[in-house]
């Protein structure tokens, strides 16, 4: 193999990730918000909640499309498998992202009928947020695969460990969710998203424990990962590192810091992401394709990698410049009436 | 009864298009016409522009926010549905996917939230700005979308190997035979689309007697580019049946229902296509008519479909109707602009009430020309998905039949509610009207976040 379909797939596959961690990070902190839409029943806080994500949430969620369509530009076959694969939980999340979608808009439009709205919003995002996680567990544990084509159900995800990283990633974004508005919002709300902060932070965590040990025991090709000499060695800081920043989003929570809470919850995310790619890497069908085998050809892979070299820091240039004209904290109550 | 998975998959794939492409085509051209109210604004310094500029985006931020839901779930039919396409013309047809998503959909979504809410936090003239790139970013996504799609329709540029295409030639692939005058003709349609909602409007609002000033300056700038517009676009749509000559010449002789090359081709203005017995019931046609559009020449010959193996054709009665739907559509928005500004040169196009009274109902020629145009030119294009290259048949993914039923229904189910909601919601902020729309920021609340959309209709709520 020459260098160039050597490295060229590494390269995109790299790209995708952080595509992939962008969106899981940056719409996680909104979908986590509406997760939290039932546990806050006072209206004027609602508007502060979705108030405090309104200038972002499109922009969030178009990592979402780079992750697909970066999928299809790149690695075709292994988009052509797992589409099909995970048909019916991608297909359930697009229709509750259309739900929550709609409701940012729709929600102040039906005022002061706007109950059904809050409930899609809601329902919608907790739809999409579990059947993220179910794409996730369908795939660690494997896509049936014959001659490159899917060859399994409709309902293979349908599993105790895909429905459990559902759940999973629920918890997770609720996190994400609460320290955002430990972050971004003042008054009465902010004590009431710690509160949800310190239930949801030990859950995630246990959430954690459990998948980085159903993973290991339930797939032998992840347990070799990591519990072989010497990678043990090279990977146990990373739990090591979890453990730290959980410690520190604690104390942040504790001590009342404003941001100290949200940044550790994305470190949490990253440091999950990664132990998730180790246990997978070099697969992108675990446990059949791997990135070179479902990569495109060259040409296709560098005519786009050449516009995401142009393209993505002016992206995440305009992104940041969006944050910062919005910054500064959301008040209780915030919208007009 | 056995459940054919293609057949669930077209039905399916029809449908969410269906449905998506409303907004968008709406969109693009609506972005534009805020960008230059407000480029107008800054200009002119009249306070009207801008409040019609906020009106505009309350209906913006609906429309946009519809758009977008269900253009994601389009960006994943591709695979979930469509796995063996995405095989054997992903490498094609993916980057151009990509550079919409690099080029186009961050700079709309993003800048999108300056646009809606940064009407007090940021300078007049960054917010001016963001809703330029707003508008930039609508055109940018509709460039390579139908650079993706004129692709499919003539495809350039490329090699087979093994069944699979390869880029060659990146220009080749981007600017195909068909892409320039598709995309001139969808650029025009939106706007056009657009111009009609517009004009609608500052009539309706005439007819009946309210926002004067507001409704004469939708009146003029939606009737200028109508009257403009459409026979720029019926240009450009001869142009473009041209090179569908040239290209596909099935699909044309579908549109005209023409069964023998041999003979010249009449104008067929109605008839029941029989594709059973390969000839035209109850024709009402002009003889040669259609030889002269399409050859220039009185009795030139161009192929039939019966040139065609019969697998190979397309099915002819819908691309034959959805034409002439299309081309009706194109006459009424001629017939519409003209009258209008032939009534605008005598100065009496705010007074003329008849006028007034009809145009107030133009609104949906543009949307219903341009799902007749989509449905004839994709239509046209079967049995083939990707034309030479891939049939239609042989693209879907190897998913369960009863899957995609189930699906179709989630997504006839959500789509039907969550749209005719949109719809009415935008109708209601239409009904209550740009009236303060600038002057009701309160100051007491500088420069937060709120919902564009939300504002306006809770007025409307208020008012009825």
């Amino acid at each position: 193999m020459d260098a160039i379909s050597l490295w060229l797939p590494v390269v995109w596959a790299a790209i995708l990730a952080v595509a992939v961690a962008l969106y899981v990070i940056l719409d996680g902190f909104d979908l986590g918000i509406a997760i939290l839409f039932p546990a806050e029943p006072n209206e004027a806080r609602r508007d502060q909640m979705m108030s405090s994500v309104a200038p972002f949430w499109d922009g969030n969620e178009t990592w979402l499309i780079l992750g697909g369509g970066g999928l299809f530009v790149a690695f075709p076959l292994a988009y052509a498998v797992i589409m099909p694969a995970l048909y019916l939980p991608i297909i359930i999340m697009l229709l509750g992202l259309v739900f929550r979608g709609v409701a940012f808009e729709f929600r102040w439009a039906a005022k002061p009928n706007h109950e059904l709205w809050d409930i899609a919003f809601a329902g919608g995002s907790i739809v999409a947020a579990f059947m993220q996680g179910v794409v996730l567990g369908g795939l660690l544990q494997g896509i049936k695969v014959e001659n490159g084509v899917f060859a399994g159900g409709p309902v293979d995800w349908f599993a105790p460990f895909p429905l459990f990283t559902g759940l999973a990633l629920l918890a997770g974004y609720a996190l994400l969710g609460s320290t955002w508005l430990i972050m971004k919002t003042e008054g009465p709300l902010v004590d009431e998203a710690r509160r949800w902060a310190k239930w949801l932070l030990p859950v995630t965590l246990v959430i954690t424990a459990i998948i980085s040990l159903w993973t290991p025991l339930a797939f032998e090709r992840i347990a070799d990962r990591w519990f072989t000499w010497p990678n043990i060695a090279y990977l146990v800081p990373v739990p090591i590192l979890t453990a730290l920043v959980a410690l520190l989003c604690w104390y942040g929570l504790v001590k009342g810091r404003e941001a100290m809470p949200f940044l550790s919850a994305i470190g949490l995310f990253l440091l999950g992401f990664l132990g998730l790619a180790i246990s997978n890497v070099p697969y992108l069908v675990p446990p059949s394709i791997t990135v070179w085998e479902a990569a495109a050809v060259p040409e296709s892979q560098i005519f786009t990698l050449v516009g995401v070299l142009i393209m993505l820091p002016l992206i995440l240039g305009y992104t940041a410049f969006v944050y910062w004209t919005f910054r500064g904290k959301v008040h209780e109550g915030e919208s007009y009436h | 009864m056995e459940l054919d998975a293609v057949l669930l998959a077209r039905i399916q794939f029809a449908f969410t298009v269906t449905f998506h492409i409303i907004f968008p085509s709406f969109t693009i051209g609506l972005a534009a016409f805020i960008a230059t109210l407000l480029v107008r604004w800054r200009i002119t310094g009249r306070e009207h522009l801008h409040r019609l500029a906020r009106f505009w985006t309350k209906i913006f931020a609906v429309s946009f926010a519809m758009g977008v839901v269900s253009g994601i779930v389009m960006s994943y039919e591709f695979g979930t549905n469509w796995s063996n396409f995405s095989v054997v013309v992903g490498n094609v047809i993916a980057p151009l996917i990509g550079y919409e998503v690099l080029t186009a959909f961050f700079l709309e979504a993003t800048f999108l939230g300056i646009m809606l809410f940064g009407w007090q936090r940021v300078p007049p003239n960054l917010h001016v700005l963001a809703a330029v790139l707003v508008a930039v970013g609508t055109s940018l996504s509709a460039f390579w979308i139908l650079a993706a799609n004129s692709w499919m329709q003539t495809p350039a540029g490329h090699e087979i190997r093994d069944g699979i295409a390869y880029p060659v030639d990146w220009i080749k692939v981007i600017f195909n035979p068909s892409f320039p005058y598709r995309f001139a003709h969808m650029f025009i349609a939106a706007y056009l689309t657009t111009s009609l909602v517009v004009l609608a409007v500052g009539a309706r609002y005439l007819a009946q007697g309210r926002f004067s000033e507001d409704a004469k300056t939708m009146l003029r700038m939606g009737l200028g580019m109508v009257a403009i517009l459409t026979p720029l676009q019926m240009y450009v749509g001869d142009a473009s049946g041209l090179n569908t000559e040239k290209h596909q010449p099935e699909k044309i002789a579908a549109i005209e229902a023409h069964w023998n090359g041999n003979k010249p081709g009449d104008l067929v203005l109605f008839a029941i296509p029989n594709e059973e017995e390969e000839r035209n019931n109850f024709a009402i046609s002009i003889p040669n008519m259609s030889s002269l559009i399409i050859t220039r020449k009185w009795d030139g010959l161009f192929p039939g479909l019966k040139d065609f193996p019969r697998n190979d054709r397309p099915p002819v009665t819908p691309v034959f109707f959805a034409f002439r739907i299309m081309v009706g559509m194109g006459v009424l928005m001629l017939i519409a602009g003209w009258v209008g500004a032939w009534l605008w040169f005598r100065g009496r196009a705010f007074t003329t009430k008849w006028y007034l009274e009809t145009a107030q109902y133009v609104w949906p020629l543009g949307f219903i020309a341009i799902l007749a145009g989509w449905y004839t030119t994709e239509i046209g294009r079967q049995p083939w998905v990707a034309y030479g290259i891939l049939r239609t048949a042989d693209a879907a993914s190897p998913v369960a039949p009863s899957a995609v039923l189930t699906t179709l229904v989630f997504f006839v189910l959500v789509y039907g509610c969550v749209f005719a909601t949109g719809i009415y919601y935008i109708n209601r902020l239409i009904e209550h009207g740009p009236i303060g729309a600038a002057a009701e920021t309160p100051e007491a609340l500088p420069s937060r976040p709120l919902s564009a959309a939300g504002e306006a209709a809770q007025e409307a709520m208020e008012k009825g």
